[in-house]
C-alpha cells in the first residue's frame, strides 16, 4: 500500500551560529539578521523515517511548516533530502502563536493539502523544545499519536513502535492514520547532495496563507493562543565565579581541596 | 470532590513510575502546597490517579501534599496508552474544574499534558523552571525562552485550567506523616479507542551508574569534551568520587552519555548535588536552571567569556584536557594511599 506522508518541520537557526543571536528584551523578538535556519535536527530523523518508508511502500511525502517565508531555503533543504513537494504556511495572522495555535494551523493545512496516512514529526523543536505540537497535532487531527519514538517498523498494516520511558522500552502496534514523533535513535538522516539539491527546483513548493487553509480566523496566532509571553527574566545565579588560575597541578590541587571541603573526600 | 462551590483546586497528575509515586509527582505536590499559601480562597490540592489498581498509593500522596486523591481505576489503564491516559486525566480535570493543573514532565507526562490541553482547549507551559502566584494571585510560569538564552514568563489569562509541566529535581517535596485526606473513586466511564493503539510489552531499560539525585557530587560534560574516548576520564572521575556523570543536551545527542536521565538543565532534570564540577559546557541557560540549587559549582571552559562562569563559584579557564587528567591522576594516587574515604 503506498503511503502518503506528512512531515513536519520547524526553521531553525543554526546552532553553529547560536551564540550570534541577540534578543531584544522590548519586542521581545529574536535579532536573527544574518543567521542561516535549518530544519530543526530532529526533524531531519522525522524526514529520514519517511523516506525511509517510501523506499519500502512507495507513496508520497508532504512537507509542512509554519514559518516566516523568509525561510523557503528551509523547505528547499527538505524537498532535496527527498520529499515531495512542501507546503510553507505563512500569514501575519499566524504571528504569536503558541502550540495550541501552532498545531491547529499545521492540522488544517494537513488536512486540507491530502489525506494523509502517517504523520510525522521530531520530539521537540530545537529552539522551544516544548514538545507539545506533535502531541496537539493528532488532538486536532484526531489520530493516535505516540512521542519519545526509538524505533518504527510498518509491516504494511501496522506501525510498530517502541517509545522511551523511565523504566524500559514500551512496544506498540498503532493503526494508521497516526502522528508520530521521532528521538535521534530512531535513524541517521540521510546529508543532502547536490543531485538532491537540483531536483528539489523542480519540485512544488506551495506557499499558503490563512485564506489557502479555510481555517477559523479565531483559532490562529496569538489570538487562538491560550498563552500569551509575559515579562523575560535573566537566568539569575548570584555565583561568585573566583578565577583560579596556575598549572594544571596547582589547579588540581585546588579542585582536591575543595572536595574535601565539601566532604566528598576523606 | 464536586467543582460547583467555590474551592480553588490545583490538581497534580500522580504518576507511578516503578510501582511508587514518581519523585516528579510529589515535588509537585510540594509546590502545590507552597503556592497555596500564596491564594486567599480555600484552595484543594488534588492528587489525580490514573491507571488499574493504583488506590495503594493514595495514603503516601496524602502525606506529600494532596488534600484529596482523585482515582480512576480500568483495565484498559494497566499499561500506559497516550489515548486512554490522556481521555483518562482529561476526563477529571473536565469534572473537577481546577484552576492548575501541573504535570510531571516525565516521559509519559510529557505526552499526557499536551493532549490533556488540547482537549480542553487550554494553555500549556512546559518545563517550567518556576511558578508563581502573583499579588493579583495570577499565576505566572517560568519558562526557558529563545533556546534558553534568557527566561521568560507565560501566562494563561482567559482559558482555564492553566496548565504546567516541570521536570524532575526543580520543586522541593515535603512530607508529613500526620497529614490527612479524603479518597474517591472517579465514576465516568473511559471512552472506548479500540486497538488502534495496542500495548505490546515492555523491555526493562536498567539505569546504569548513580542517580543523579543521589549523588554528591556530579562531573557534568559537554560538546567540548568532542568525544566518546575523551569522555572516559568523567567518568573514572565520577567514579572515584562515588558521584554520577551528568551532560548537556548536545553531550547527550553525540552519544557520548549513557542515557537521557544524565542529561542536567530544563529539559532534563534538576540537580543539586554538594560539589558540580563541569567542563566543555558553554553554559545556555537550558543547562544552568537545572544546577540552581547545586552547592559548589566549578566550572573549566577555555573560553573566559563562557556564560557558564555566570553560574560558578569557581572559574577555571582553561583547557580540560590539561586539567582533567591531572586531577584523575591525583585522586588516583590519593585512593591508592587510601585515603579517598
Amino acid at each position: 500500500m503506498p503511503l502518503q506522508i506528512a512531515v513536519c518541520i520547524k526553521p531553525v537557526p543554526d546552532s553553529k551560529y547560536y551564540d550570534k543571536i541577540s534578543i531584544d528584551p522590548k519586542t521581545k523578538t529574536w535579532d536573527r539578521s544574518g543567521i542561516p535556519m535549518v530544519i530543526g535536527d530532529l526533524d531531519k530523523n522525522a524526514l529520514e523515517a519517511a523516506l525511509v518508508l517510501r523506499e519500502k511502500f512507495q507513496g508520497k511525502i508532504s512537507v509542512f511548516s509554519m514559518a516566516p517565508e523568509f525561510t523557503r531555503e528551509v523547505m528547499v533543504q527538505a524537498l532535496a533530502m527527498g520529499a515531495d513537494e512542501a507546503f510553507l504556511l505563512s500569514d501575519r495572522s499566524f504571528a504569536g502563536a503558541d502550540t495550541l495555535a501552532t498545531s491547529y494551523t499545521l492540522a488544517s493545512a494537513i488536512k486540507k493539502a491530502g489525506n494523509f496516512d502517517l504523520v510525522l514529526t521530531g520530539n521537540e523543536s530545537d529552539d522551544g523544545s516544548t514538545g507539545q505540537v506533535s502531541p496537539q497535532l493528532g488532538e486536532w487531527l484526531g489520530f493516535p499519536h505516540l512521542m519519545n519514538v526509538v524505533h518504527l517498523d510498518f509491516d504494511g498494516e501496522l506501525l510498530y513502535v517502541d517509545t522511551l520511558a523511565e523504566t524500559g522500552i514500551y512496544h506498540y502496534q498503532v493503526k494508521l492514520p497516526a502522528v508520530i514523533a521521532v528521538t535521534r535513535k530512531v535513524n541517521k538522516p540521510r546529508l543532502i547532495g547536490v543531485m538532491g539539491l537540483m531536483k528539489a527546483k523542480a519540485k512544488p513548493l506551495n506557499l499558503w496563507t490563512a485564506a489557502d487553509l479555510g481555517a477559523d480566523a479565531n483559532r490562529l496566532g496569538l489570538k487562538g493562543s491560550p498563552t500569551q509571553p509575559g515579562d523575560m527574566v535573566s537566568p539569575d545565579t548570584n555565583r561568585k565565579a573566583e578565577r583560579i588560575d596556575g598549572s594544571p597541578e596547582d589547579i588540581a590541587d585546588r579542585i582536591i581541596v575543595e572536595l574535601r571541603k565539601a566532604g566528598i573526600i576523606g | 470532590m464536586e467543582s460547583s462551590d467555590n474551592t480553588y483546586r490545583i490538581l497534580v497528575f500522580a504518576e507511578i513510575i516503578d510501582n511508587t509515586i514518581a519523585r516528579n509527582s510529589h515535588e509537585l505536590l510540594g509546590e502545590a502546597n507552597r503556592m497555596k499559601k500564596c491564594i486567599k480562597k480555600s484552595v484543594e490540592v488534588i492528587a489525580a490517579f490514573i491507571g488499574n489498581d493504583v488506590h495503594a498509593f493514595a495514603d503516601m500522596a496524602i502525606k506529600y501534599g494532596a488534600d484529596t486523591c482523585v482515582i480512576f481505576n480500568n483495565t484498559n489503564l494497566e499499561h500506559y496508552r497516550s489515548d486512554c491516559y490522556g481521555d483518562a486525566l482529561a476526563k477529571i480535570v473536565k469534572k473537577l474544574q481546577p484552576e492548575i493543573v501541573l504535570i510531571g514532565a516525565t516521559f509519559f507526562g510529557s505526552e499526557i499534558a499536551p493532549t490533556v490541553a488540547a482537549k480542553l482547549q487550554t494553555g500549556l507551559a512546559a518545563h517550567c523552571t518556576e511558578l508563581k502566584i502573583d499579588n493579583n494571585e495570577r499565576f505566572i510560569q517560568v519558562v526557558p525562552a529563545f533556546g534558553g538564552k534568557v527566561l521568560g514568563e507565560i501566562i494563561t489569562p482567559v482559558h482555564r485550567p492553566q496548565m504546567a509541566s516541570v521536570k524532575p529535581g526543580i520543586m522541593t517535596s515535603l512530607y508529613d506523616e500526620k497529614r490527612t485526606g479524603q479518597i474517591a473513586y472517579f465514576s465516568e466511564e473511559l471512552s472506548d479507542f479500540g486497538d488502534r493503539i495496542k500495548f505490546a510489552g515492555i523491555t526493562p531499560v536498567k539505569a546504569s551508574g548513580k542517580p543523579l539525585h543521589e549523588a554528591d557530587c556530579i562531573i557534568g560534560g559537554g560538546y567540548g569534551i568532542g568525544s566518546r574516548e575523551n569522555w572516559e576520564v568523567l567518568t573514572k572521575i565520577a567514579a572515584l568520587l562515588n558521584g554520577a556523570t551528568g551532560c548537556t543536551r548536545p553531550a547527550l545527542d553525540e552519544g557520548w552519555t549513557t542515557g537521557e536521565q544524565t542529561m542536567i538543565g530544563t529539559s532534563g532534570v534538576a540537580v543539586r548535588p554538594k560539589v558540580y564540577i563541569n567542563a566543555g559546557i558553554s553554559g545556555a541557560a537550558h543547562h544552568t536552571c537545572g544546577i540552581k540549587e547545586a552547592g559548589l559549582v566549578i566550572s573549566i571552559n577555555k573560553d573566559e567569556n563562557a556564560p557558564i562562569f555566570n553560574s560558578s563559584d569557581i572559574k577555571i579557564v582553561a583547557d580540560w584536557k590539561k586539567v582533567l587528567p591531572v586531577l584523575l591522576e591525583k585522586l588516583n594516587q590519593l585512593n591508592d594511599a587510601g585515603s579517598l574515604k
